[in-house]
């Protein structure tokens, strides 16, 4: 069982996901559950753990919080694009993470890049060490307490 | 266009609303990147586009499709996610080349505001 189905959530999402974006068909169905079995032992190739148990809760939260940071930061840098922003500077910051689980990395780098205002550069592994741009500077240490009060904790309880 | 012109008043005010506020983002989006001065802000801007931009077109094209009934909105979510998850891709592939440059150019980078 484990063998042919190493990753039986990726493989169900993708078969869902098959059938939902074409008519739902019995050889869809069969067409769709033989990618969806295909792509789970191609993604075991390529990553041999398999991901230990997420609490959903603290994931849910954090998709909130997200969803209404877009929003603000959507509508300042679009101010601070508009005003021509004589007075915004821009910079580097540095930001130690506590994270180690690359799925949690991922997703923190998909937070900072959906978010404007913030772009995660580079991300160092053996220190730990995020460096990110951010387009409105003012505090780089606001901006250390920030991810890691609002994102990083979230996502240390999801994964962790 | 199938039997839009039927579509009730109050929807087509807000999608219209969601479509126009969507196209004003990532418009700002490109006039950043054409715009801003150095490459670390340029990369900045065209995410309005593929954050709030995106989203609020594919809202209102969720609105339509399921008022319509011709099909489910999973199309759209699926777009959404696929945006969201391979933005980064190229956010870092760009952000790390010009990192590169900048440090064999002996700059660093972190001077460079």
């Amino acid at each position: 069982m484990t063998r042919l189905l190493p990753h039986p959530l990726l493989s169900l999402g993708l078969l869902l996901l098959w059938l939902v974006l074409t008519r739902f068909s019995l050889g869809h169905l069969v067409l769709g559950s033989v990618i969806a079995l295909g792509a789970g032992l191609v993604f075991a190739r390529l990553e041999p753990a398999v991901p230990r148990r997420r609490r959903v809760w603290p994931l849910l939260r954090l998709a909130g919080i997200v969803a209404v940071d877009i929003v603000r930061s959507n509508l300042a840098v679009a101010w601070l694009i508009l005003s021509d922003g004589r007075n915004r500077r821009s910079g580097f910051v540095e930001i130690p993470l506590r994270l180690q689980d690359p799925g949690a990395l991922a997703l923190l780098a998909l937070i900072l890049t959906a978010t404007p205002g913030t772009a995660w550069l580079e991300h160092d592994r053996a220190t730990g060490v995020l460096l990110l741009h951010v387009f409105d500077l003012k505090d780089p240490e606001e901006w250390r307490v920030l991810i890691r009060d609002r994102y990083e904790a979230l996502l240390l309880e999801a994964f962790g | 266009m199938t039997g839009l012109e039927t579509l009730p008043p109050g929807l087509a005010v807000a999608v219209a609303g969601l479509l126009v506020l969507g196209s004003t983002l990532t418009l700002l989006g490109a006039v950043g990147l054409v715009r801003l001065r150095s490459f670390y802000d340029r990369i900045h801007a065209p995410t309005l586009g593929t954050s709030w931009g995106a989203a609020s077109i594919l809202l209102a094209s969720i609105l339509v499709w399921s008022w319509a009934e011709d099909r489910t909105v999973a199309h759209e979510l699926v777009i959404g996610v696929f945006l969201m998850v391979t933005t980064p891709v190229t956010l870092m592939l760009i952000g790390r080349a010009a990192l590169h440059r900048s440090r064999s150019a002996g700059e660093a980078p972190e001077d460079e505001t």
